[in-house]
This record gives structure tokens, C-alpha cells and sequence, in this order.
């Protein structure tokens, strides 16, 4: 099964490469965006069929390795 | 005393410690990440580098080496750890530090000598500085912006477990000595117990007075000289 997650700073935590983004697209001429910000996506292959499993095992995967809850949230998708 | 070196692939001050370390009579050894067992040491170091290319983010893929579990086990024996810049990050990653560095604050690696007030003196690490606390060490980073929540802030201020304030030459803290963002200008903390340090800063950089300064050195000799 597929699983994928995202990865996001915290709303409390500093993005500077979100602002600079943000800055950027001001800059190119798209006044209307008010906010930006950062983060990773991961695609996972998983031999496991029970979605339930998978659902498991993706949240330890990003609480042990693919995020840092002290700055980060994860989001899972199944399928 | 003995120290442990560890090696992760892209460490790249593993060398300068190890000069450091025994310059100031500390017998040390080299120890690679993949080994099972660590030897006997009192000290153990994290070099400073970029662990694994930095990826996923700093420090975090060499905090899952095998050798990790042993240097948890050291500890919590009571034995030394030390992690200066990357070794710093990795500490953060490993959970043996709370906190984690961020990407500087103005997003360029920073490399210059700045002005420290070292503002716990009462370590193995750091109780020689009562001579001087205030000194100079070099950085070299990317990722030094060390931040915390305000309950963490709290608890390092209030129990006393920042080592290192980035400050003037005077000792004045405040955002324009900060040179990465670092929440209350943090540039190493300790854990409750005081055996473990992270810092951005490198004091093997500054044990000549030669070639750069010995505000380092003095970190050397509290080590050789526990309290």
C-alpha cells in the first residue's frame, strides 16, 4: 500500500524560507498572497495490506524519523 | 581520563577534537558510528560536520547510529558527553537535549569568531572559565538557531542549564549580539544533571594562541581537572 505524509513547521516556529518565498512571489507580482510556508512530502511504499497497519506504522514512522514534534506536524494519507 | 571520538560519514571536526583533546592529556580514541560498543571513556564526543549531508534535517539520520545506544548508557552512568555544533544537533535529535536547531535566522552560514558569556560555571565542562567568562570561539553554521518553546526557556533559565550566551566583549546580551536568532541568545545548554553539553560554538578551534586564541583551551583543562 501507499502511504504518503507532510511534514509542516508549526505555526509558532520561524519559517524563513517560507517568507522568502512568500517575499518572492510579492515581488513577481502576486499581491494577494498573505502567507507562506515550507515543508517536505514523503511518498512511502509499504508491504502491508490492512489499512489499519499501515495507518500504525506511519505514525510511528513520522513521530520516530520523518518529523521533529518539537517544531513539526505530520499529516498521513492512506492509499 | 579517556575519551571517544565518534565518526559519523561527513563529520569533518572529528580531527581538530582529537588534537585538542590531546594536547590536554586526554587519551583518546576514534570510534566509528556503526560500531556496537563503545569503549571505556569518561568523555565522549560529537564532532562537529554535516552527518549524512544534513539530510531529512540536521543530525537527525546520525542520531539513529548503532553506536547511540551505548552513548545513552554512558550517560546515563554519568559520563560526559559533549556535542559542539553538528554533534550539538545530533544531541537535540537524539532527545538528549530538549530543543532543536532551526536554519539561521537571516538563512546564510555564518563563520566568524563571536563573543560569549559563559553563564553556568558550575560543570565539568565549564568550571575552569571562572578565571574568564568571558571569551571568544568561532562558529561555523547553518543551522544555529536554537529554539525553544517559553515553558523550555523557563526551565533552562529558572534551573540554570544554559552554558553559553552569545554576547558583546563587555558581556551585554541582547539581539544585536545574537548572530543566528537563538532563542535568549542560547549557544549551549545543559541536561539536568550537568554531564551532558551542546554547543554551536568550537572550542577546539581556540587552543593556540598562534594561530587563533585559547579561550578553548580553557574548556580543555576542566575537563582534564573534573571537579
Amino acid at each position: 500500500m501507499k502511504i504518503s505524509a507532510i511534514v509542516t513547521l508549526k505555526k509558532e516556529v520561524l519559517d524563513p524560507q517560507g517568507k522568502v518565498v512568500n517575499q518572492t512571489l510579492k515581488n513577481m507580482g502576486y499581491k494577494n498572497i498573505s502567507d507562506v510556508r515550507q515543508g517536505k512530502y514523503f511518498e512511502i511504499e509499504l508491504d502491508e495490506k490492512d489499512p489499519i497497519k499501515c495507518k500504525e506504522i506511519a505514525e510511528q514512522i513520522c513521530k520516530k524519523l520523518l518529523s521533529n514534534t518539537v517544531i513539526e506536524n505530520y499529516k498521513i494519507n492512506i492509499g | 581520563m579517556k575519551s571517544s571520538v565518534i565518526v559519523f560519514p561527513g563529520s569533518n571536526c572529528d580531527r581538530d577534537i582529537a588534537v585538542a583533546l590531546e594536547k590536554f592529556k586526554i587519551k583518546n580514541q576514534m570510534v566509528w558510528h556503526n560500531d556496537a560498543n563503545l569503549p571505556k571513556s569518561d568523555l565522549v564526543v560529537l564532532p562537529g560536520g554535516f552527518s549524512y549531508g544534513d539530510y531529512l534535517r540536521t543530525g537527525c539520520i546520525a542520531s539513529k547510529s548503532r553506536i547511540i545506544d551505548e552513548i545513552i548508557n554512558h550517560t546515563k552512568k554519568g559520563g560526559l558527553l559533549l556535542g559542539i555544533c553538528n554533534g550539538f544537533q545530533i544531541l537535540t535529535e537524539t532527545g538528549l537535549l530538549p530543543g532543536i536547531l532551526l536554519r539561521n535566522k537571516e538563512l546564510k552560514f555564518i563563520s566568524k569568531n563571536v563573543f560569549l558569556k559563559v553563564t553556568n560555571l558550575d560543570n565539568n565542562f565549564c568550571h575552569n572559565y571562572k578565571k574568564k567568562n568571558i571569551i571568544k570561539l568561532h562558529i561555523a553554521h547553518n543551522e544555529g538557531n536554537y529554539f525553544a518553546n517559553n515553558d523550555l526557556l523557563k526551565k533552562l533559565e529558572d534551573q540554570n542549564l544554559i552554558a553559553f550566551k552569545y554576547s558583546d566583549r563587555n558581556g551585554n546580551i541582547n539581539d544585536n549580539t545574537n548572530p543566528n536568532g537563538s532563542s535568549n541568545n542560547i549557544a549551549g545548554i545543559l541536561n539536568s544533571e550537568k554531564n551532558i553539553l551542546g554547543m554551536m560554538p568550537h572550542p577546539e578551534r581556540m587552543i593556540e594562541p598562534l594561530l587563533s586564541g585559547e579561550d578553548g583551551s580553557l574548556m580543555f583543562e576542566s575537563l582534564f581537572n573534573k571537579k
